[in-house]
């Protein structure tokens, strides 16, 4: 291990570096706190200048129940009708792109993977007017539908490389072996290699809910207004609506956070295994 | 055996397709994907690749409306436009000064890397501001600079420093910027190098350690090339992350003061989609100048991915 193990150390460098955890974590989190803090003051601590001490009451309930009583449900519900469904499209799709391209030996094989790869790194602005006039055209601008396919489309790049190196690392002998007894290759897919699949759409589903929640840029090229505007977008209005009031500034960000946080804290073991595939050989 | 019919057609029919089964099956599961991927993601680029031949305005089909002008967008973007060459020079800033998170991120992994209580939980603490999005951190960050109540200017001025309005300075707008995007980019960098430290093999430390090696020889030597995996996807995921910065920017500054914190990016957008008239074909050019900048590292990252295929494949 490395560094040198901690408890190999001197009894003080121990000690040390057990104070030390706490307050570099605080540190390091602190923008983070000082939002969480301004969150729970009353509007009076600004009006005073009281930004840093100890808050004058706990308003807590009064500054996020003000955030549930404007648009912000509306546009985490949005938020939801949005990445749900992409997270199955995307996945459903990669599943069979993924399978196709890393069990399948055949022309073109590798050429089809690169293209999603390649495709998946591209900046956005490059799909963005032709994705745009494409949204418009079909009657999508500016509904859920529209973002979704989109979204769904766009995902697969990077899911059909998840996926295809999951797939290509699993034994192959299996595969042979159900071929061997007759099974239709379809059956395969599904009875064999799906059920091996389930940590990596694990995996993936947290990563592609994180993304896709937190998504900005496609939100205010593809819609406005409340109806079909996730929180990244809404967020932005609901601050012009709040102008100056940072207690329910805080507490809209907080609440437009929380979503993707309770996902990676309790899908943690999914969520880093996703996120660092390939980082080790 | 020369009457039946329709039972003998299926069963001829049932034949071809088992006989080319392996052939035709991968490119059934290929299609729907493949369909998705053309329409928006493949088609699209050139069709940008087109747009920006034209001055449109994005009403009306390019056809009828779009006015052919050739190179001319390009032209004007290289020879006589001054916020292209402003947020050319941010796009380099973000791309040198956002690297600096994977040195960041393996120093905090280093510092994580042992086995005490709670150990988990500060893993997963350091992590979170990768987690939330890039809107909720822009918008921590713009309270966290601001020159009245910000934390920041708190800490300056407990040092003995006039306050700064970091964001409203044009000189210093795109810095703090690339500061907030270092955060989140940071975490990402130490959760794939706490993920490779896990993985370095314990026998060659010890050998190494017996060797009289430690501390910075140590993991200049020994611990690194075992995390070049790592690196080589920190690098990768903050190289595109650089380039495709928008959202921070977007919230924090709207790229001012006076356009000094655009990027590419950014500056594309707001040609094509502004208050001030949609200029589709000049976005669409500003686009695919940054999408050829963006080829250049996909390409690299694509040759490094197939020396890789080719190894596996021996």
């Amino acid at each position: 291990m490395f560094p040198k193990p901690i408890k190999k150390s001197s009894r003080a460098w121990q000690l040390g570096y057990q104070a030390l955890l706490p307050i570099v974590m605080l540190l390091w989190l602190a923008p983070l706190l000082a939002v969480a803090l301004f969150s729970i003051r009353p509007d009076s601590d600004f009006l005073v200048g009281n930004y840093w001490g100890w808050p004058s009451s706990f308003e807590m309930i009064k500054n996020y129940g003000m955030v549930f009583g404007s648009a912000m449900p509306r546009y985490i519900m949005n938020s939801f009708l949005i990445t749900i469904p992409t997270v199955i499209g995307a996945v459903a799709l990669s599943c069979m792109t993924g399978f196709a391209l890393g069990v399948y030996k055949f022309r073109g094989n590798l050429l089809i993977f690169f293209m999603f790869i390649a495709g998946n790194f591209v900046p956005f602005q490059i799909l963005m007017v032709p994705v745009r006039d494409l949204t418009l055209d079909m009657g999508l601008y500016n509904t859920k539908t529209g973002l979704v396919l989109f979204h769904i489309a766009f995902q697969t790049g990077f899911c059909t490389l998840f996926m295809r190196n999951f797939i290509k690392a699993l034994p192959y002998e299996l595969i042979e072996a159900a071929r061997v007894e007759g099974i239709a290759e379809w059956r395969i897919f599904w009875y064999v290699v799906l059920p091996l699949m389930k940590p990596a759409i694990a995996a993936l589903s947290v990563l592609i809910f994180t993304f896709i929640w937190n998504d900005y840029f496609w939100a205010i090229v593809l819609t406005q207004g409340e109806n079909a505007q996730p929180v990244t977008a809404g967020i932005t209005s609901f601050n012009a609506q709040f102008r100056a009031m940072y207690h329910l500034m805080s507490a809209g960000s907080i609440i437009a956070a929380l979503p993707p946080v309770l996902m990676f804290f309790l899908m943690q073991k999914h969520f880093i295994a996703g996120l660092t595939l390939g980082a080790v050989k | 055996m020369a009457t039946t019919s329709p039972w003998n057609k299926t069963l001829v029919k049932q034949g071809w397709y088992k006989r080319n089964e392996i052939a035709i099956t991968p490119w059934l599961f290929l299609v729907p994907g493949l369909i998705m991927f053309a329409i928006y993601v493949v088609f699209p680029i050139f069709q940008s690749f087109r747009i920006s031949l034209f001055k449109w305005d994005g009403l009306g089909s390019l056809a009828t409306h779009g006015e052919y002008i050739g190179m001319a967008n390009y032209e004007k973007l290289l020879t006589r436009d001054r916020s292209f060459n402003i947020s050319l020079w941010n796009n380099l800033k973000w791309l040198i000064f956002y690297l600096a998170s994977i040195p960041a991120g393996l120093f905090i992994a280093l510092f994580l890397n042992q086995t005490v209580r709670g150990i988990r939980l500060y893993k997963s603490l350091f992590f979170f501001p990768f987690v939330i999005s890039q809107i909720v951190v822009g918008l921590v960050f713009t309270w966290f600079y601001d020159p009245q109540y910000g934390l920041f200017n708190g800490i300056i001025g407990f040092v003995g420093f006039e306050p700064i309005n970091v964001l409203g300075d044009p000189t210093l707008s795109t810095y703090g910027v690339i500061a907030a995007g270092l955060w989140p980019q940071t975490a990402y960098c130490m959760i794939l190098y706490l993920t490779g430290l896990n993985s370095v093999d314990p026998e060659q430390i010890e050998a190494a350690r017996l060797d009289g090696a430690k501390g910075m020889r140590m993991l200049w030597h020994v611990i690194l090339p075992q995390l070049r995996p790592a690196t080589f996807i920190a690098f990768v995921v903050t190289v595109i992350g650089s380039l495709r910065s928008f959202d921070l920017i977007s919230i924090m500054t709207n790229g001012g003061p006076f356009g000094s914190s655009r990027v590419l990016s950014f500056y594309m957008f707001e040609k094509s989609l502004s208050e001030y008239g949609f200029k589709m074909g000049y976005g669409a050019a500003i686009a695919v100048i940054l999408f050829l900048i963006m080829m250049m590292f996909i390409g690299y990252f694509l040759w490094r991915m197939y020396q890789d295929e080719k190894a596996a494949n021996r």
